[in-house]
């Protein structure tokens, strides 16, 4: 069959084909080799890169978040550190017996091992899964003990934060809680801790308003990862960096105390020391217990805190604005002073209203209180007196007046929805409501109604001012880490010192002499007398005809039309030393349900006085360390 | 005659032929063997007996299997070069019924000590059958119409069962192997020029189609040539095999990371870091420089088999040893363009380097050949 004729010519071809061949697998050869070296060594650095990008994690380390003490150095926010149970499938064997040996010596339900096995089902086998939270240190300890026959079991270190002085400091402390996209929404913060799931953050008071300070800063754990992510190695650690410890001026005695006078009303009470500005006690009725919130607070929690109609949630003090009622009459008066339109002995007389364009304006006694001065007017507290100043004064001197004593203006306060209350002007009225300002505004905001709005923390000031004739201003923050923080508003107001004389004077002839409209409330120590005036707000517009048939008395009403209850007043009243705003929301009169709270406050200040001075944080007290035998 | 017998440009006889192996090419597919011993110990991340170990003892018995062959007469194998062929068909045929199913294709049969892919068989079957052909078919008829055609349907039988399995790539490597052999046996060249016309027009025409209304193939399909071609469209699937053997490759550097210290491998971001893709470990943990020596030592088992080639008078074992060499040349060229994303991902190991017992099985059979016919050749 073989045919060797011609075998030469068709080696011939074999072998020039083949040449051409093996010369087109050479240049294959040479291409990849070539795309070699262009993938090895061209672009070697970006290749090396993102393979280091493939391999190494960045695990952020939580800090401990700072702790916050009141001036004399109590906690009133720390950490405790809260373990809790972990288990990991693979290295479990058979988790579910594992699981159960464990219920021996911890309290868990089926219900957690059955949630335990399902999520360890979805997820895999190399993770650790949670079966129990919130175990104290003795049945950590068992599990520990127990660890040869607990495979796959281990337990983490975490931290909860605790307020010891509960419902007391809950609207100055607010709460910590875990982020939510509606807080990453909300700041503008782009510190990777926030992208921790469940990272705990400050939700309110405090906490939320310094915020960063309190946080810290993260650590850094550099790992190395596989491609389905599992952990490899541990490639260097950056240790986090506890937050700051933070110092109230309240004092915690107080604040309890203020807290406790308030009671079961819609209240608010602010204490103030008129030399420097520190608010020494800011309380909020009624309150709750913001470790609640920290663990969880159950539905039912938080229904009932959310729809009682006394608004717990709600820090009264600085959110909550009112009509000041009476306690205005010192703007009015001062104004008209310091303008001239007034002189202290020039009489007014009241006849128990003023006409005006056949619109009556009522003093709250029907049958007026005869001729009245500036003294006497605010001692007795009469209307009239006001509604004929005001009339020569203008809005705008007394919008001015009320400005310059911290009504009306931000103070800036390391809390959230701090309300700026409000000093109405003829331009405000016009801008937001669209309409001209009318003389009736103005003898309603004279007596503190109509517009006028301002916080407790405001007419704290407002007596603060009064009582110490500086500008001074609030203080919450006494210092972050040691560092103290400005005191500020030192310098005098823009007022005649003879015109605040006479407006002292008779702010002590309301508390302290016959006929004064807080007279039942007088502190009977020799140098502790108080200054004040009472407040009476009223929430609803009285017609024409009720005032004929006779005024509803308050207690015959429905609670939330009822009349706000004010007083401020600053003690002592030679030498002031502090001042308090009390609001009693529905109330009713100031001198019968704010005044004497006021002055049981005032008296707890001035017996804790002489012992409220700063204490120095102890130095070694870090973020994170228990603080043993000092609790509560 | 006795004279002429021994002398040394007669054929060796028994033991002497060990004399006459194409030891320098031996020599070289052990060098080969080793670097992939070296790479298994590495990506089993120092366990020799995970991978290197068995590869080793499937190494030593291919070499047996190889020089055993070498010992017969290569005329032997021609003469088998039929049953050869349709063993392998059969065994392809066989694959549906008695084949195992793994990642969703059909390909292997288990054959006790070792699994066996009957498509690699077949690369080697259509060598011998072709390389058998060709010696035996007159010269004035290589051409002609009617003997092209005996040859084109050798190759495409098995093509198209290899291609239900399914498998493409190897389908390809034997159609393109089988139009080597076709090429190197002296088949006239018009008939290539025109086949590759053909071919562009048809994937011209194809591609053309879309999307009018004389569409030739379904929107899936379009898709999954287009993902086969073009890896990166699918950045989960292929795509992310190829980003991450490139990193690998890329972060390797001119000498490497050092033995044993590739993180991309280590860490299991490469795919098939044992099979298809070891060559990025090489690239990862020696560099360029790994890359090159290998590549250097496939090009030198090449140039070798060319060198056995062309000094051999026997046609049979000239186009055989040709067809081989090509076929080890597709293995490790394809291979590679693959891991360095100049080629579709296709199920090609590279040759002598990849764990596996079937393709290393298949080469050192068809080196048998190459050694048998080397051994035997005229001279």
């Amino acid at each position: 069959m073989r045919r060797p004729q011609k075998p030469g010519r068709l080696r011939q071809l074999l072998t020039r084909r083949a040449i051409v061949l093996a010369g087109m697998q050479a240049g294959v050869i040479g291409a990849l080799g070539w795309q070699m070296r262009r993938i090895a060594v061209e672009q070697n650095q970006s290749f090396r890169l993102l393979a280091e990008e493939n391999r190494v994690n960045i695990r952020l380390i939580p800090p401990v978040r700072g702790l916050v003490f009141d001036r004399l150095g109590k906690p009133l926010a720390y950490n405790e550190p809260t373990y809790k149970i972990e288990i990991v499938r693979e290295q479990a064997g058979d988790p579910e017996a594992v699981l159960r040996r464990l219920a021996t010596i911890v309290p868990i339900t089926d219900e957690d091992i059955a949630q335990a096995l399902e999520e360890m089902s979805n997820r895999r086998g190399f993770v650790a899964v949670p079966v129990i939270k919130d175990l104290d240190w003795e049945h950590i300890a068992a599990v520990s003990a127990n660890a040869p026959a607990l495979p796959g079991i281990s337990a983490e270190l975490g931290h909860y934060r605790i307020y010891p002085q509960a419902d007391d400091f809950a609207h100055i402390m607010g709460f910590v809680g875990p982020v939510s996209d509606y807080d990453l929404s909300q700041r503008d913060d782009d510190d990777p801790l926030l992208l921790i799931p469940r990272f705990q953050i400050g939700k309110n008071g405090i906490e939320r308003q310094i915020e960063k300070p309190l946080r810290g800063k993260a650590g850094v754990k550099r790992i190395e990862v596989n491609a389905i992510g599992r952990v490899m190695r541990v490639l260097g650690r950056e240790e986090s960096q506890a937050g700051s410890n933070v110092q109230l001026t309240i004092d915690h005695r107080l604040q309890k105390f203020a807290q406790e006078r308030l009671g079961e009303n819609s209240a608010a009470a602010v204490v103030m020391d008129v030399r420097n500005g520190d608010l020494l006690a800011m309380a909020s009725a009624p309150s709750f217990d913001p470790n609640k919130f920290v663990r969880g607070i159950s539905v039912a929690d938080f229904k009932d805190l959310n729809e009682n109609i006394y608004k717990p949630m709600l820090n009264k003090a600085v959110t909550g604005t009112y009509p000041p009622g009476s306690t205005f009459k010192m703007v009015t008066a001062l104004a008209a002073l310091k303008g001239g339109f007034m002189k202290t002995n020039e009489k007014v007389r009241c006849k128990g209203y003023t006409e005006l364009y056949d619109r009556r304006f009522h003093c709250w006694r029907r049958g007026g209180h005869g001729n009245m001065d500036l003294h006497n007017s605010l001692k007795q507290s009469c209307d009239v007196y006001y509604y004929e100043v005001a009339q020569k004064v203008g809005i705008e001197n007394i919008s001015a007046m009320a400005k310059e004593l911290g009504l009306g203006v931000p103070h800036s306060l390391e809390l959230p929805a701090v309300r700026e209350g409000l000093a109405p002007t003829k331009a405000w009225k016009k801008a937001r409501k669209g309409e001209d300002w009318v003389i009736g505004d103005t003898l309603n905001a004279s007596i503190g109604q109509g517009f006028v709005l301002s916080s407790p923390m405001q007419l704290a000031v407002m007596a603060a001012r009064l009582g110490s004739g500086t500008k001074i201003s609030p203080r919450l923050v006494n210092a972050i880490d040691n560092r103290p923080q400005p005191v500020r508003g030192r310098e005098p107001l823009d007022i005649e010192p003879e015109h605040i004389k006479a407006v002292q004077k008779a702010m002590f002839a309301v508390v302290n002499e016959r006929g004064g409209t807080a007279g039942g409330s007088a502190i009977r120590k020799k140098g502790w007398e108080m200054a004040g005036k009472t407040g009476t707000s009223q929430v609803r517009f009285i017609t024409k005809e009720e005032r004929a048939r006779g005024v509803i008395r308050n207690e015959d009403l429905p609670w939330e039309r009822r009349d706000h209850a004010l007083f401020v007043a600053y003690a002592p009243a030679d030498n002031p030393r502090f001042s308090i705003s009390v609001v009693v929301e529905h109330g009713g009169g100031g001198s019968k349900a704010a005044a004497p709270i006021a002055r049981d406050i005032m008296r707890e200040a001035l017996e804790l006085g002489a012992d409220n001075g700063y204490r120095a944080l102890p130095t070694d007290v870090r973020a994170g360390k228990p603080i043993l035998g000092d609790k509560a | 005659m006795s004279f002429v017998n021994n002398n040394v440009r007669t054929v060796p006889t028994g033991l002497s032929k060990v004399l006459f192996f194409n030891w320098p090419l031996a020599l070289l597919l052990t060098a080969v063997a080793s670097t992939g011993f070296l790479m298994l110990y590495s990506v089993s991340g120092g366990d020799i007996e995970r991978w290197a170990e068995p590869q080793i003892i499937r190494f030593c018995m291919g070499m047996g299997v190889m020089i055993f062959m070498a010992f017969v007469p290569i005329s032997f194998w021609r003469e088998i070069s039929g049953i050869a062929y349709i063993v392998g068909i059969a065994l392809l045929l066989a694959v549906p019924y008695i084949g195992e199913t793994r990642g969703g294709a059909q390909r292997w049969i288990d054959l006790g000590f070792m699994t066996l892919q009957p498509s690699e068989l077949m690369k080697i079957g259509v060598v011998m059958a072709l390389a058998f052909y060709y010696d035996w078919l007159d010269e004035r008829r290589i051409s002609h119409p009617v003997w092209v055609l005996i040859p084109i349907i050798l190759i495409i039988f098995p093509a198209v069962l290899v291609l239900g399995q399914p498998d493409l790539g190897t389908a390809l490597l034997i159609i393109a192997g089988g139009a080597i052999i076709m090429f190197i046996a002296g088949v006239h060249w018009l008939y290539f020029a025109a086949a590759i016309l053909s071919v562009s027009l048809l994937v011209t025409g194809v591609f053309a189609s879309k999307g009018t209304e004389y569409q030739l193939l379904k929107d899936y399909q379009y898709k999954r040539i287009e993902t086969f071609i073009d890896p990166s469209s699918d950045p989960l699937g292929s795509g992310y095999h190829i980003t991450q053997s490139k990193i690998a490759l890329g972060s390797g550097g001119l000498t490497g990371r050092g033995f044993m210290q590739g993180t991309q491998q280590r860490l299991n971001f490469l795919p098939e870091k044992h099979t298809d893709f070891i060559f990025t470990t090489l690239g990862e943990e020696f560099g360029f420089v790994g890359g090159i020596v290998l590549l250097g030592l496939y090009g030198l088992i090449l140039l070798f088999c060319y060198v056995s080639a062309f000094s051999n008078r026997d046609r049979f074992g000239a186009i055989v040893t040709i067809g081989v060499g090509t076929t080890f040349f597709f293995y490790f060229a394809v291979n590679m363009s693959m891991v360095m994303g100049l080629a579709p991902v296709v199920g090609v190991p590279l040759p002598l380097v990849s764990y596996g017992g079937s393709a290393m099985m298949v080469l050192l059979i068809a080196f048998g050949l190459v050694q048998s016919a080397h051994v035997h050749r005229p001279r």
